[in-house]
């Protein structure tokens, strides 16, 4: 039950499929959900475990409760193949790899980026990006040179 | 709920009080256990997370008064957005202050019912930006020294620090990168935005040298807290090669006057508190 809540900003996935639900897990007395921030000033975190206990109670579940863990901290690259399949049909690009460091400090980015990323309206392989920051924290605005179609990308981190 | 009427879709809430999200909700750290570490002073404890939390806090408030100011619809979304991480960041840490102090004040209390004095940040996240080279200037100072800080905290022998520390490095990564840009963009543009984008660092630089002095408290918490000396290698690195790039001057003065971890803050600090604290002041337990 708790699977097939979805995401209040990005309602075609589940919390599942973006990496947000880590664990469900039955107590003696009821149920206890395990839930993971994407962004630390995310503002859907307390929606989301409004959505959570609505649709535990509604399952007969009276004694539901949700926890956040903090660490690991949540990275794209928790976001199921087929939660990336199903934004990139709702228009939005899904993440690439996130980047890994294993020593050293964050390399220092001058408007580089690494890999190309699609428009996934026409399918073109490069795309310019507009700005870093999008509607919601975990977007990027881009758009696309051949359709000409702004479009949103989900930021690896 | 109805999307006929954009009020209603807002306000059509059957079982819930808020009228949209993110607002009247409590507890960012809900369910995250909340023991201290052995051997970790509590109120020591308490004085790091409220230094590291109110700088968030701060620098976070005087980003949001650019919103509609910004020079282009782009740039109000990234502030906002930087603003947005850094509030976040600051209601974790605020959290787990007043867990560490254990005298019963939660996020609300710290933010909203401490006097100037009480406030730990440094002078950099207060002062007011003269115009938007400023600003960048300011904010790429401090996201390169607050990036350098929270990646050494994800080490921190305090779990929740550490959990707070990984996942912002994620997020000011990102601020980092957007100050760098339009650093680089401005130094390198014309000589008119050059000037004034030298003109921004030469006015934030003298406030650089409070960041890198060890507070005794940090002090105090070895492998809680992180020597903010530490930082200075990675912190100079990243400048020189920005402003490199960017075709602008390194730095020339530096003074360490500011005194703002022991509560000693600038003229404009009461102010932005005024901003900040006065309504949640003035309707005490308000939800809207």
């Amino acid at each position: 039950m708790a699977a097939t809540v979805t995401d209040p900003e990005l309602p075609m996935v589940t919390l599942a499929e973006l990496g947000i639900l880590r664990e469900v897990r039955e107590t003696c007395d009821g149920v206890e959900v395990t839930i993971t921030p994407t962004y630390s000033g995310c503002p859907a975190m307390e929606s989301i475990r409004a959505d959570l206990l609505r649709a535990l109670h509604r399952a007969g579940y009276e004694n539901a409760r949700v926890n956040t863990l903090l660490a690991p901290a949540w990275t794209t690259d928790w976001i199921s193949e087929s939660g990336k399949a199903k934004l990139f049909a709702a228009g939005i690009s899904p993440p690439g790899p996130a980047p890994r460091r294993t020593t050293g400090p964050v390399p220092l980015r001058l408007g580089l980026r690494d890999e190309p990323i699609a428009c996934p309206r026409c399918g073109e392989p490069d795309t310019e990006r507009l700005a870093a920051f999008g509607a919601t924290a975990c977007r990027e605005l881009r758009r696309c040179p051949a359709c000409r179609e702004p479009f949103e990308h989900v930021k690896e981190i | 709920m109805s999307f006929d009427d954009a009020y209603q879709a807002l306000t059509d809430h059957a079982d819930d009080a808020r009228w949209a999200y993110g607002t009247g909700f409590a507890d960012p750290l809900a369910g995250v256990p909340t023991a201290l570490p052995d051997g970790v002073d509590g109120a020591d404890l308490a004085a790091y997370c409220l230094m590291l939390g109110d700088d968030a806090l701060i620098m976070s408030h005087r980003l949001q008064q650019w919103v509609t100011r910004a020079p282009e619809l782009e740039d109000e979304m990234a502030i906002a957005n930087i603003a947005l991480d850094l509030l976040g960041q600051a209601r974790l840490l605020l959290t787990r202050a007043g867990e560490a102090e254990g005298a019963g004040r939660d996020e609300d209390d710290l933010a909203y019912r401490r006097d100037a004095a009480d406030f730990r940040h440094v002078r950099l996240a207060e002062v007011g930006d003269g115009d938007f080279g400023h600003l960048i200037a300011r904010l790429l100072v401090f996201a390169t020294w607050r990036l350098a800080l929270l990646d050494r905290l994800a080490a921190s022998h305090d779990p929740v620090l550490a959990a707070i520390g990984a996942k912002g490095v994620k997020e000011v990564a990102y601020h980092r990168e957007y100050a760098a840009g339009w650093t680089v963009r401005l130094g390198d543009g014309t000589s008119l935005s050059h000037e004034r984008m030298q003109a921004g660092l030469d006015a934030v630089w003298p406030l650089t040298g409070e960041l890198f002095v060890p507070h005794p408290v940090e002090q105090r918490l070895t492998g809680v807290a992180v020597d903010p000396a530490s930082a200075r290698p990675e912190f100079d690195a990243v400048l020189a090669e920005v402003l490199r790039v960017a075709t602008l001057d390194g730095p020339t003065a530096e003074t360490i006057t500011a005194h703002g971890r022991d509560g000693d803050h600038g003229v404009e600090l009461p102010g932005i508190l005024a901003e900040l604290q006065g309504l949640a002041r003035a309707t005490p337990g308000g939800v809207w």
